[in-house]
């Protein structure tokens, strides 16, 4: 029951974050324009609230989602609570696809960043997969995505360094901040269907990642098809990693963070924590943009740079009451 | 009775060492098999083979008649239920979700109802709603404990569930474990403590240096000479006030 009631009540959190998110914004109107904005979507302040604040508000909640879920997979998996979707270097193998494609001056060709950016997150899924076929050990796992993310930040580094195009590099360098800014519905149905199906490929393996929680010899031994539901695991993981990664470049800690907001209100159930984790996302991204927006600077604020602000500090409060809750 | 649980000459390697030669053991339902030896002699290795976690070089594992290559993962589950020696706990899960975790097929009321069961049968049946950060070691052992005897599967396979308990917990797992066999399944337990391996199990099988030295009731298994050239230690048996009773000491060293 405490589960319903907290997704119910960061199902409304988020209602009430996404009518704040498409009604507040630079732009301030008179009612007239309210009026106008509600009654012709094809005016000016239509424009605004449809085509610019609306879809870049729902892109936020897509991509929250699928980190706070993302991340909440990948902690189950690993056993680990510090585990992220960065930690195994999808994101990282993501970025450099994004990075290649934007150096190859192919920006501007739509949709080519973001298949791009997919294709990196397939490939380090892949090599993830292949390597955790053979080797079982969570630990293992997490060494191998570690020296994935190097090399893959490395060649993201090595762009810079031999990148005869200024512009290119601060464009590269603008998407690994991570940002909504100026997303249109073409973003939202880029993400949403990844969201929508790693969020069902993940609830597939809730009750493997509960069984982990024991160990991987127990598991091993419950009768549950652990190969199969290891590897439904990472496809989730890899696939609402990359989409986010697609769509709005590299944006830390929410993936982290947003499992431990919800953990204790699931009693540490792996299984049970991914729906709420993704919601949790989800909400805690749209309030960032909203605050990215609203904070007056001269240049708006990078979501990604926001969420690290905001939520490492955070985060050092969630590990402080933790660290008491496990005695550590 | 037929044996439910059977290896034969099995060998097994890990990391090039060999951890199981020439192993030969049945448990029939019914009885409580306790397995000793030193440190390393390959105690949690011959149950592990048994659990289907180590593969075999040669020879054969049985369970319930059939081939273990042959059983699905499920299949396998159904006949025998493993409890690794391994006490890890990731998250803070309260103990009757981690009891229920020993039947993940269930509903999830139909699990709580015998996980609820196997925590009253291990005396854990105050600590369900309890998270596993908040108990002693000794707690956390009867819960995992419970995920077995939650299985309902025929044959437990157990790998020192009396470490680090009290004695009296020590006395309670295995009189537990007894009471199962007793109840219709094969129990194999891999114990340190050789006075209560000699007096709860029916049969003692002796490993030293993966081999299987002697497989027979307590005070035939357990005899001075094995005592002295397994353990290293001097052994006899006294007459208790419940029976028979292993006595141990380290051996005199000569001079």
């Amino acid at each position: 029951m405490r589960v319903s009631r907290l997704t119910l009540a960061l199902a409304a959190l988020i209602v009430a974050a996404v009518f704040a998110g498409v009604l507040l914004g630079e732009s301030v109107f008179d009612g007239h324009q309210w009026a106008q904005a509600f009654s012709d979507p094809e005016s000016g302040p239509g424009e605004v609230l449809w085509q610019v604040r609306a879809p870049r508000v729902i892109t936020a909640l897509m991509v929250g989602a699928a980190l706070g879920l993302a991340g909440a997979v990948m902690q189950g998996l690993l056993r680990n609570p510090l585990a992220d979707p960065g930690v195994l270097g999808v994101s990282a193998v993501a970025s450099l696809g994004a990075a290649v494609a934007i150096v190859l001056g192919a920006a501007a060709i739509p949709g080519v960043v973001e298949v791009s950016s997919l294709a990196g997150a397939g490939l380090a899924g892949g090599l993830l997969i292949l390597f955790s076929a053979r080797v079982r050990s969570p630990e293992a796992l997490i060494l191998f995505g570690v020296a994935v993310s190097s090399f893959a930040g490395a060649a993201t580094a090595l762009i810079f360094n031999l990148s005869p195009s200024p512009i290119a590099t601060a464009e590269v360098m603008g998407w690994l901040l991570g940002s909504v800014q100026n997303r249109s519905w073409v973003d939202v149905a880029w993400v949403t269907p990844a969201v929508l199906l790693s969020s069902v490929l993940a609830t597939l393996t809730a009750s493997g990642l509960r069984m982990l929680s024991l160990g991987e010899e127990t598991a091993r031994t419950s009768g549950l098809p652990m190969v199969r539901l290891r590897l439904l695991a990472l496809l989730a993981a890899a696939l609402a990693t990359g989409a986010a990664v697609a769509v709005a470049g590299v944006i830390g800690f929410v993936g982290l963070a947003a499992p431990h907001l919800v953990r204790s209100a699931v009693r540490g159930d792996p299984g049970r924590v991914l729906a709420p984790s993704a919601l949790a996302g989800g909400l805690m991204l749209v309030v960032a943009d909203l605050l990215a927006r609203l904070i007056p600077t001269d240049q708006e604020l990078k979501l990604g740079v926001l969420t690290a602000l905001v939520g490492a500090p955070l985060f050092a409060l969630i590990a402080w009451r933790a660290a008491r809750e496990w005695r550590l | 009775m037929t044996a439910f649980l059977t290896m034969w000459d099995a060998d097994a390697s890990l990391g090039g060492r060999i951890v199981l030669d020439g192993a030969d053991l049945q448990v029939k339902v019914g009885e409580l098999v306790a397995v000793v030896g030193p440190n390393g002699a390959g105690k949690s290795s011959l149950i592990r083979a048994f659990a289907g976690l180590l593969p075999l070089t040669r020879g054969a594992v049985r369970l319930g008649g059939d081939d273990i290559g042959t059983l699905s993962s499920r299949d396998r589950a159904a006949r025998v239920a493993y409890l690794p020696q391994e006490r890890q706990i990731a998250w803070n899960l309260p103990a009757i979700e981690i009891a229920a975790l020993g039947a993940p097929f269930l509903r999830a009321a139909d699990a709580q109802a015998r996980a609820r069961d196997a925590l009253k049968e291990v005396e854990a049946g105050h600590l369900a709603d309890r998270g596993v950060a908040e108990m002693s070691g000794g707690e956390r052992a009867r819960v995992l404990l419970a995920r077995v005897l939650t299985t309902g599967s025929r044959g437990l396979l157990v790998d020192e569930p009396i470490a680090g308990l009290d004695p009296e917990a020590q006395l309670m797992v295995l009189e537990r474990l007894q009471a199962r066999a007793r109840g219709g399944q094969a129990v194999l337990v891999s114990l340190h403590d050789l006075a209560l391996a000699a007096r709860f199990a029916d049969r003692i099988v002796v490993l030293d240096h993966a081999k299987l030295v002697t497989d027979d009731t307590p005070m035939k298994a357990l005899t001075p000479e094995v005592m002295s050239q397994v353990f290293g230690l001097s052994g006899r048996w006294i007459d208790g006030p419940v029976g028979p009773l292993l006595a141990a000491g380290r051996r005199q060293l000569p001079g």
